[in-house]
């Protein structure tokens, strides 16, 4: 707001404070610029497909716990090829996040954290040069970014298996490359564990 | 105008005075403007004859030719008066002289421009002023025992009196209710100190001219008076800091004519970088500042108006390490004692930040009537806007503020001062007040404050009562009526499990499949009242008494918040149900002051029903992790504490100043303690002075903050990291510590008129490390280390 048009403003003051009314227009709702309310993790392996989901209708501001499924067990001794989903649902059309993830690839990370009594590994399979940036260029960088990645599965177990989303985080701090969240620090965008059981 | 009656004097005199018969008789009285009271002793000078009036102010001359003449009336501390009167045609006048009590005491420095009679009250001048340029209103205020601040970080700084800050401390900034959005821990008031020529905190609501809310007291800011003559002065001054690498660049220009017209225009750059603690660069820390005002009008003694506007600019950058995204986030942070993000020094200024912009347009016109008073009615506007970036989770989303707020407001105030008897004043006024919040939409996240009209309207009678030379006593009360009405967006699962549904279905307009949209309307009546004493006894002690009701209508934040609050990673809920709050407070003052030595002791306790409070009481889970859940209430709580002073001249040249306050905030029934209470805090310094020696003036202070042990206790969260319920000490008060400060200045003659004021002061000597339990940013880093400042000031 520049003088000029303050100085009309102060001018008219007194007569907007006689005449302001109620504006009969109502305000806009807010089309929330961050909201996730899935993630689908699916895992490809042994001739199945495991899904992995939590919903949360209301997001982080709303009351509403978020629902979380698995669709069933992993097997022993198998290697599963994971990819991840999100979605915005709240929005017709439903926004898919992973694009936003993909441009700013550099500025993003999952991280996979499995309790050790389910005998699983996780490894990273895209790197950030996988994705094109908003400009329609590669990346030229080659960190993980983590929205496909490998569960390999050996022994039977069961436990929790936790999947972070952390932006602005450092990623070349120790570890963090290999899926350490430790040094990560940034900003948790998602965070969410899975009771899931290898049979 | 004076040298043409003179000149028309002396030619009508040259002219007729050999001619003419000098037999005329002029006889009158010097009579007070304002009480009618004969003035005696009052001088009547002309044509190097004085006439003196007797104790009934009359006076009479003899001798007079038939001819105009210039009488010069003056009187012991009275602007003389220069009247031509043509003795041809009047043979009996009155002169009435300015003469009285109030206004001396405005025209007298700092230090003396008491607000209330019986309330506790402090007034610093432009001496500390001059020392907090470069730095805040709460950071001068501090000078005050009894005022402490909430920070977030050094350079977002709210004050707090007596234990109680935001919307429970009212600011006038020149006049002004300062409508800036105070309703946030980390907004700072919006206001250039610079722009100040004094500032009095009035510890309580006694002040109810100002308003009748102001449970925990009124600041108020005045600029320096402006003389009525033909003058033309000014200040510069320059400051720099090596902490932040900075400084600041102020200055202002009065113009002033005899006539009573005037013109003041006044700037001030303030730029920063990030400032660091002993060990570390706290990243992204800078500040940039930008203030003017210029003010113009006509100051006369039976009238005057004048016009003030006033421009202000902050940019504030927030602590990036301090920006979290959830509740594991914070406890990473709490857990690492030093802050994830330090990056090399800059003066850019990233996400997280705020900028503020505040305008203020003020016209204000007062008359003084014979023998009643003074009409003063004014009517001003303010802008105000907010924004605030975070760190987003994409870049183009961390180019729009996550806060975007524009909040305008009109009032009117107008109020009648009967100051004809001088042992009993009493005043009237009334408010009246429009205010429009807008919360832009594009920011793509919820609005936690919604947008509002508010509706203010109010009116107070005071009155002070001189019944011996001693003893004055004074009361006053005042009605105040709000009108809230809002339009805020509940998500429907919120306002279900608020139980909203039951309460308030009525205030649903509009259906927006998961959100509703209502118009909540609430009204609120609240009374406010004051009366005390002032005793002086055995010449140099004072005793004060006073007892103050005051109730303040919930703001927007207490009743519409329903949301996450990004800056600090909670989700905070107001409630639709809460009322007024409503504080009794007494307060007792005792100060002895001679010479020698000086103390005060004020003791006072504050009962506020209905105390509405932010605490921690749940965790929600969410897609995005835990997030704790803090939730307004009103509970019946209790504080008291003691604020004491005491100054020792031991020498000519050597003086020692020592001060001490405590407050405790108890909630009545459940018997724990209030949070963000100021720790009990020491202050000593020791001054070295020789006004022979270039005004030079040594001193140095020691500050000493216990641990605040009274807090409320801490919750256990659920991180999904860590797989278990995790505690958050997010309560727990850091160790007591003490900082040691410096300061020295001179003062040097420069030609005939102009002065400059060097001085260089280092705070925190010793360089030590130290957490300040009312800065937010404390979980995340340490406080400022060692800064050396420098300020020089040229009066002309």
């Amino acid at each position: 707001m520049n003088t000029r048009k303050f100085l009309s403003m102060l001018t008219l003051g007194s007569l907007l404070f006689a005449s302001c009314s109620n504006d009969d227009d109502n305000p806009a709702p807010v089309n929330e610029g961050e909201l996730i309310t899935k993630m689908t993790v699916s895992l490809v392996g042994g001739g199945k497909t495991i899904n992995m989901i939590v919903a949360d209708e209301d997001g982080a501001e709303g009351p509403t716990p978020p629902k979380v499924t698995v669709s069933g067990d992993l097997s022993t001794n198998t290697i599963y090829n994971g990819t991840i989903e999100l979605l915005n649902e709240s929005v017709n059309p439903v926004e898919t996040i992973n694009e936003e993830i993909e441009a700013e690839a550099d500025e993003h990370q999952f991280f996979y954290t499995a309790n050790s009594s389910l005998n699983i590994t996780t490894t990273y399979t895209d790197k950030e040069s996988d994705y094109k940036k908003e400009d329609g260029t590669a990346f030229t960088s080659t960190n993980p970014v983590g929205l496909k990645f490998t569960v390999t599965t050996t022994d039977a177990g069961t436990g929790t298996f936790t999947i972070t989303l952390r932006h602005e985080l450092n990623k070349s701090a120790s570890g963090v490359a290999n899926g350490d969240i430790t040094n990560a620090g940034g900003n948790t965008d998602i965070t969410q564990t899975f009771e899931i059981a290898v049979k | 105008m004076k040298r043409y009656t003179w000149l028309l004097v002396f030619l009508l005199g040259i002219n007729f005075l050999s001619s003419q018969e000098c037999e005329n008789t002029l006889s009158g009285r010097v009579i007070d403007f304002h009480d009618g009271v004969p003035l005696e002793g009052a001088t009547i000078t002309f044509n190097n004859r004085t006439i003196v009036t007797d104790v009934t102010g009359t006076f009479t001359i003899h001798k007079l030719c038939a001819t105009a003449y210039a009488f010069t009336v003056s009187h012991e501390k009275c602007n003389s008066q220069v009247i031509t009167l043509d003795i041809a045609k009047i043979s009996s006048k009155d002169f009435y002289l300015e003469h009285h009590l109030n206004e001396l005491e405005e025209v007298k420095v700092a230090g003396n421009t008491n607000k209330t009679t019986s309330a506790q009250e402090k007034t610093i001048g432009s001496d500390i002023i001059e020392k907090y340029r470069s730095a805040s209103l709460g950071d001068a205020l501090k000078e005050i025992t009894g005022v402490s601040s909430l920070n977030t970080g050094s350079t977002i700084v709210k004050p707090i009196i007596q234990g109680l800050s935001g919307s429970r401390v009212l600011i006038m900034n020149n006049g002004v209710r300062m409508q800036d959005m105070e309703w946030g821990d980390e907004h700072a008031p919006n206001l250039d100190i610079n722009t100040a020529g004094n500032v009095t905190v009035v510890k309580g609501a006694s002040a109810l001219r100002y308003g009748g809310d102001a449970i925990g007291g009124v600041v108020i800011m005045e600029p320096s008076k402006i003389p009525a003559k033909d003058t033309l002065y000014g200040k510069t001054a320059i400051t720099g800091a090596t902490n932040g690498r900075g400084g600041s660049l102020s200055s202002e220009l009065v113009k002033g004519y005899e006539n009573g017209w005037f013109i003041k225009a006044q700037g001030t750059v303030k730029r920063f970088g990030d400032v660091e603690t002993p060990d570390y660069i706290l990243s992204n820390t800078g500040v940039f500042e930008k203030g003017a005002s210029v003010s113009f009008g006509v100051n006369k003694f039976t009238h005057g108006w004048d016009a003030y506007y006033s421009f202000f600019d902050n940019k504030i950058g927030v602590l990036a390490a301090s920006h979290i995204g959830n509740t594991d986030d914070l406890i990473n942070a709490i857990n690492s004692k030093k802050p994830a993000i330090i990056r090399d020094f800059t003066y850019k200024i990233n996400n997280p930040r705020q900028e503020v912009t505040h305008h203020l347009g003020r016209l204000r016109y007062f008359k003084r009537f014979e023998e009643l008073g003074k009409w003063s009615t004014q009517y001003d506007f303010q802008y105000n806007q907010r924004f605030e970036f975070d760190i987003r989770r994409t870049e183009e989303l961390s180019n729009l503020p996550s806060i975007d707020l524009e909040l305008k407001t009109h009032t009117i105030t107008s109020d009648f001062n009967f100051d004809s008897n001088p042992d009993f004043l009493w005043g009237v006024g009334a408010l009246f007040r429009y205010q429009n919040n807008f919360a832009n939409p594009d920011t793509g996240v919820r609005r936690l404050i919604p947008d509002y009209n508010k509706y203010d309207a109010g009116m107070f009678i005071t009155a002070e009562y001189t019944i011996t030379n001693d003893i004055i006593l004074d009361a006053g009360i005042r009605y105040d009526y709000n009108r809230m009405d809002a339009e805020k967006f509940y998500l429907k699962s919120r306002w279900n499990e608020r139980e909203y549904d039951k309460d308030f279905g009525n205030f649903i307009e509009e259906d927006f499949n998961s959100q509703w949209l209502t118009n909540p309307i609430f009204d609120y009546h609240s009374a406010s009242a004051t009366m005390g004493m002032q005793y002086i006894f055995k010449e140099d002690y004072q005793f004060r008494f006073n007892y103050a009701l005051a109730q303040r209508a919930p703001n927007p934040s207490e009743l519409f918040s329903d949301g996450l609050h990004h800056s600090a990673a909670r989700i905070e809920l107001g409630d639709l149900r809460i009322d007024q709050e409503t504080s009794h407070k007494i307060s007792l003052a005792t100060q002895k002051s001679t010479e020698k030595w000086g103390w005060e002791i004020a003791p006072y306790a504050n009962i506020i029903n209905d105390y509405i409070l932010l605490e921690p009481v749940d965790v929600q889970l969410s897609i995005r992790g835990a997030f704790p859940v803090w939730e307004y209430r009103q509970a019946n709580v209790t504080l008291l504490g003691l604020d004491t002073k005491l100054y020792i001249n031991w020498h000519k040249n050597w003086k020692t100043d020592h001060s001490f306050s405590i407050v405790k905030g108890n909630e009545n029934k459940k018997n724990t303690p209030l949070i963000n209470m100021p720790p009990p805090n020491i202050d000593n310094s020791i001054t070295y002075k020789n006004e022979n020696w270039f005004g030079l003036q040594m001193s140095l202070e020691n500050q000493y903050l216990f641990r605040q042990n009274e807090y409320p206790s801490n919750i256990s969260v659920f991180s999904p990291q860590q797989d278990r319920d995790v505690f958050l000490d997010i309560n727990t008060p850091p160790k007591a510590y003490h900082v040691l400060n410096a300061d020295t200045s001179m003062e040097f003659e420069i030609g005939e008129k102009s002065k400059l004021k060097a001085g260089v002061a280092i705070n925190n000597i010793l360089n030590t490390n130290y957490r300040n339990y009312l800065n937010r940013q404390r979980y995340f880093a340490d406080d400022l280390g060692r800064n050396f400042l420098l300020r020089i000031s040229i009066n002309y």
